[in-house]
């Protein structure tokens, strides 16, 4: 395949059956690789969008400099972006995420700013804020309240989804900012009103609950609950026995947020199995586990690995 | 029908610090109830007028509640509800 450029060749993952980890011949499951594209993540496709959406509408100028709250890979991708078009980028980044993630956004450029590991993401969207009021010329895409985020599933996610699986009778995805769903959701609800939107939303230890009081919660702006069918809670020892048996059963090198995938996907196709349905299952793979490795949690006894990941923001 | 019910960090006051407690219901609302009584106050930091608060997510056996029945879900022996504060991702 040939691109003109490297943000050319954004989306158009491959989708990989899984043989060995589907039950049955009916009840199939397959994997969206998402860490194909330019910056290893599926952030790449909603930063794009949201930057070619700033660019048009005139919110982002030559030269600006950017501002976003990050776990990690939205700011990669958008460091790297920011680079090519000549932006300047600051992003908000929860202490308690791995190393990696500091080097690959230092690498492309981009000037980190700590929050603190307790209360997590959620610090880090209340310090951008902060930052976003003292420095009215930077300029914020905000993934968890802008349109474009999810746009970018609806236009593309969802449609390579549908055009290589048009049997696809599941979608599930990690529900982070919740872009991913909401495009891909919106798209599948229009398309095929029968498929079920199945969101794993990463359980992290105590220390990233830790709120002063509950009205400090957070739900992105676009977040709309109505595109889904159901939501599970995933806890990092499921995670992380998920992204093994990924690894050693079907070769998949992910990181453990597609480890939460796979466990709610998993008991999807057991569900349809035991009902005695028709199912092909498709879930992304969000990451490689390539940022994870100094985590230590791909090897070892799970005790050890879940401990690695204790009050770590491991999705 | 005891079922175990977690409980985050910022609740435990309440609970006089317990990490899990039991309960009895057959319903959420009936949990939550229960809850209450031997908690008194953790019944409104979970629920206002409208139902569940919105930044509350309350989990059995780690699926959201708001995609079973609501407070209306019915509770099993042996279940397991987890409550958790919303937070972000990304």
């Amino acid at each position: 395949m040939r691109f003109n450029s490297l943000l050319d060749s954004v989306g158009q993952t491959p989708l990989i059956g899984l043989p060995t980890l589907s039950p049955s011949a009916d009840v199939r499951l397959w994997a969206k690789l998402e860490e194909r594209n330019p910056t290893g993540s599926v952030k790449d496709r909603a930063v794009l969008s949201m930057v070619n959406q700033a660019e048009c509408d005139g919110t982002l100028q030559p030269g600006a400099t950017l501002l976003e709250p990050t776990s990690g890979n939205t700011g990669i991708a958008l460091a790297m972006i920011a680079k090519l078009r000549g932006y300047q980028l600051v992003c908000v980044l929860p202490e308690n995420t791995s190393p990696e993630r500091t080097s690959l956004l230092t690498m492309w450029g981009a000037r980190v700013i700590y929050s603190s590991a307790v209360g997590g993401s959620n610090e880090a969207v209340r310090v951008a804020k902060v930052l976003a009021a003292e420095n009215p010329d930077w300029v914020m895409l905000y993934q968890y309240g802008n349109p474009a985020n999810a746009q970018a599933h609806y236009d593309t996610t969802g449609p390579e989804l549908l055009a290589d699986l048009p049997t696809l009778t599941h979608f599930v995805a990690g529900l982070g900012t919740t872009g991913t769903l909401m495009g891909v959701g919106r798209y599948l609800r229009e398309q095929r009103p029968e498929v079920k939107i199945v969101a794993a939303e990463p359980r992290y230890g105590e220390l990233v609950y830790g709120l002063r009081n509950l009205d400090e919660g957070f739900v992105p702006e676009i977040y709309d609950e109505s595109l889904l069918t159901s939501r599970f809670s995933v806890g990092a020892r499921d995670a992380i026995r998920r992204t093994r048996e990924l690894l050693d059963l079907e070769g998949i090198f992910a990181g453990f947020s597609t480890g939460a995938i796979l466990h709610a996907a998993l008991g999807l196709a057991e569900k349809a199995k035991r009902a005695g349905e028709r199912a092909d299952i498709a879930f992304i793979v969000c990451d490689g586990g390539w940022k994870y490795l100094s985590s230590g949690a791909y090897e070892g006894s799970l005790d050890d690995a879940e401990s690695a990941l204790e009050g770590q923001l491991w999705a | 029908m005891p079922v175990e019910v977690r409980v985050p960090t910022i609740l435990r006051p309440l609970t006089g610090g317990a990490k899990v407690v039991t309960a009895r219901g057959e319903t959420l609302a009936a949990v939550v109830a229960d809850l209450d009584g031997t908690y008194p106050g953790i019944g409104e930091r979970l629920l206002d007028d409208s139902g569940l608060r919105r930044f509350v997510n309350i989990y059995i056996n780690d699926e959201d509640v708001r995609f079973l029945a609501g407070l209306q879900t019915k509770v099993a022996d042996q279940d397991s509800i987890t409550i958790l504060p919303a937070v972000a991702g990304g």
